[in-house]
């Protein structure tokens, strides 16, 4: 339950020095350009984030953060720099780009959740037929999930009845399932109403105590604030500003960061 | 549109205290039996003519159809000829093999509905309700061993496969032929490889632009010129081949309306659990597109299943085929209207059937529910 910001206690001198909780880096993007077509959407990102960290990103609408984000899993490919997740570096010939999808969970803004299929479906689907579980075992890690974000008396209903909050909490437990090393969240909470944006945010808050890395494009200042180790500024397709959440609010540097707190805050 | 049953049950509620609020039905509209005849049939004084001419019109053609069917019309030609409908020339002491196929069909049938319905209670159930596809799957050959003989049974020619038989043999092997090749066409025609997409487009382009009539023909006809001396595959085979040919490229149309219909966010989230593309059109892409399609899937079903009839020009002896053979009986000449009149209701029989069950299918996968 603690955060993974000490290395703990005892002999840690058998271990490679990138193994050390904190340090090890998950994402490393270097430098990283691409074009829609004429576009510049991302004019140069360099970003590290390590084991255990809660990377937060925020910006103006247009500025590339999702197409960024959606770039660490391959879901966008890029033009130049480097990105390397987890020790595989994402190239045009990756092999298996699934392997490295499926160490990576993401979950969108629109929840996405396949609508034939029940909640507890939706959770086992990529356990069975990417990892191969037996079905019985899948649909209990489901139940685990389902009951970990809340919503375990809803794992037989379809996406279609259920309300905006349960459908994320249910993407969140589909991403989970998948036992990721790291997640990717694409503003989880932007269409959601407000009284279901907190629930979401509590299963997010739970997820980074238990020392989840997690990159999260949101606009949520509470949960920044509290939840974020670091918080970056993306303005333009550029990282404008990276700081510690206090760093970010308190005292930013940059004129940007300024007159986009001043915006949302 | 059915009004009936709403004027009595708001006559009813007539009678008792108003339901609290949040509780029971919503309360219907408080019409009696002359206040819905007056809202919805003579609101105007147009809609009073209207109704008026309508139900005269209703009155007089109906009355005649009726003294028709039940005093003029012959029905004898029907009568001693129903088994020549539906068997056709099928031989006489192998009937039992046409009447052991509709009993399996119809057990299958039943069982699947069963299965259907308390997969939800039964383990047993649900156990073989995920394997019905296989189970029908595999009920095809069954079929056509039992029609067509072989393996113990005496072979029947398929020159002798006529009337109903011929005609919902066509429609099935052109059903489940046809479905799995349009499939595979919509998918070809949205591949990224740019070969298979353009025979996917050139095929599906060229069999909707010309009439079935052409593509039976050409089966009869050219198939057996560019076939080596001796292979001459048979006539009902060669028909079917043109119909799943040529209903596939219509599949494949609808089909490809159902594939963009499915939301990129759809392919995206499953390919970002790490599913491998072709999990992703199975599992994920062609369960929704398909089911957003039913409704045009069934329809050209229907379609494909009244275009058999085509299949008596090029000389086979369908349903239709066989009207024209009775009518040539000397005893029945001149009895179109009879003949033509049961061969369009056993049609309609059948489509109608599918459309039901085609609603009843869509009801139960929920289309149009989110
Ligand atoms: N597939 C695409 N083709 C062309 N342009 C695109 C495409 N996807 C995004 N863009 C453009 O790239 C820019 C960045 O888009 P992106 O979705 O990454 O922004 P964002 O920072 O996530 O914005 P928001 O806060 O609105 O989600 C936008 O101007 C958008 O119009
Ligand atoms: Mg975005």
């Amino acid at each position: 339950m603690q955060r993974v910001a000490s290395p703990p206690d005892g002999p840690i001198a058998d271990k490679k020095p990138d193994e050390v909780p904190g340090r090890k880096p998950m994402i490393v993007a270097e430098n990283v350009h691409k074009w829609f077509g004429g576009f510049h959407v991302l004019r140069g990102i360099s970003l590290t984030v390590h084991l255990g960290e809660v990377v937060v990103i925020m910006g103006p609408s247009g500025s590339g953060k999702s197409t960024f984000i959606r770039t660490v899993n391959a879901l966008e490919d890029y033009h130049r720099g480097r990105i390397v997740v987890d020790g595989i570096e994402l190239t045009h010939d990756l092999k298996n780009i699934e392997a490295v999808r499926s160490e990576v969970g993401m979950v969108f803004q629109q929840f996405n959740l396949f609508p034939h299929l029940t909640a507890l479906q939706n959770v086992t689907l990529a356990p069975v037929w990417v990892r191969r579980w037996p079905r019985k075992r899948a649909e209990q890690v489901a139940m685990e999930l389902l009951e970990r974000v809340g919503i375990p008396e809803q794992a037989h209903k379809y996406p279609g009845q259920l309300s905006g909050g349960q459908q994320q909490r249910v993407a969140i437990a589909r991403a989970l399932a998948m036992q990721p090393k790291m997640m990717l969240f694409d503003e989880p909470t932007s269409a959601l109403d407000p009284e279901m944006i907190k629930e979401v945010l509590d299963v997010m808050r739970n997820l980074a105590a238990s020392g989840m890395t997690m990159v999260v494009v949101s606009h949520e200042v509470g949960f920044a604030r509290e939840v974020a180790d670091r918080i970056v500024l993306m303005d333009s397709g550029v990282l404008v500003e990276e700081g510690t959440p206090t760093e970010f609010f308190q005292n930013p540097k940059e004129e940007r960061t300024r007159r986009f707190l001043a915006q949302i805050l | 549109m059915d009004p009936q049953p709403q004027a009595g049950k708001a006559s009813l509620q007539r009678s008792r205290a108003l339901p609290q609020p949040g509780e029971g039905p919503p309360p219907a509209p408080r019409l009696g039996a002359v206040g819905w005849v007056r809202q919805n049939l003579f609101s105007t004084w147009y809609n009073g003519v209207l109704t008026v001419v309508c139900v005269w019109l209703l009155y007089a053609a109906g009355t005649r159809v009726l003294a028709w069917v039940f005093a003029t019309a012959q029905w004898t030609v029907v009568r001693v000829n129903l088994r020549l409908f539906l068997a056709g020339r099928y031989p006489q002491d192998q009937t039992w093999r046409i009447w052991a196929v509709v009993l399996f069909v119809a057990g299958l049938g039943v069982a699947s509905w069963a299965a259907w319905n308390a997969a939800r209670r039964h383990p047993a159930a649900a156990w073989f309700r995920r394997r019905l596809p296989l189970a029908w799957f595999l009920s095809f050959p069954v079929v056509v061993w039992l029609v067509r003989g072989g393996a113990g049974l005496p072979v029947v020619d398929t020159s002798l496969w006529s009337g109903l038989l011929l005609t919902l043999l066509l429609a099935v092997v052109g059903i489940v032929g046809s479905f799995p090749l349009g499939i595979l066409l919509a998918l070809g025609r949205r591949s990224s490889l740019p070969a298979v997409r353009a025979l996917s487009i050139l095929y599906i382009e060229t069999v909707r632009g010309v009439p079935l009539i052409t593509i039976l023909f050409m089966a009869q006809v050219m198939f057996p010129v560019f076939m080596p001396e001796g292979v001459r595959p048979d006539r009902v085979l060669r028909a079917m081949a043109g119909l799943v040919l040529f209903t596939s490229a219509y599949m494949a149309e609808n089909v490809r309306g159902g594939l963009q219909a499915v939301p990129r966010g759809q392919v995206e989230a499953a390919m970002a659990l790490g599913l491998k593309s072709h999990l992703v059109v199975l599992l994920i892409v062609l369960p929704q597109a398909l089911r957003a399609v039913i409704p045009a899937i069934v329809g050209q079903f229907i379609s494909l299943f009244k275009d058999t009839s085509l299949v008596a020009i090029v000389g086979l002896s369908d349903l239709t085929g066989i009207a024209r053979s009775i009518l040539a009986q000397p005893q029945f000449l001149g009895r179109y209207a009879e003949v033509y009149l049961f061969v369009a209701l056993v049609y309609w029989i059948f489509s109608y059937s599918m459309s039901l069950a085609s609603r009843r299918l869509e009801r139960q996968l929920g289309v149009g529910e989110r």
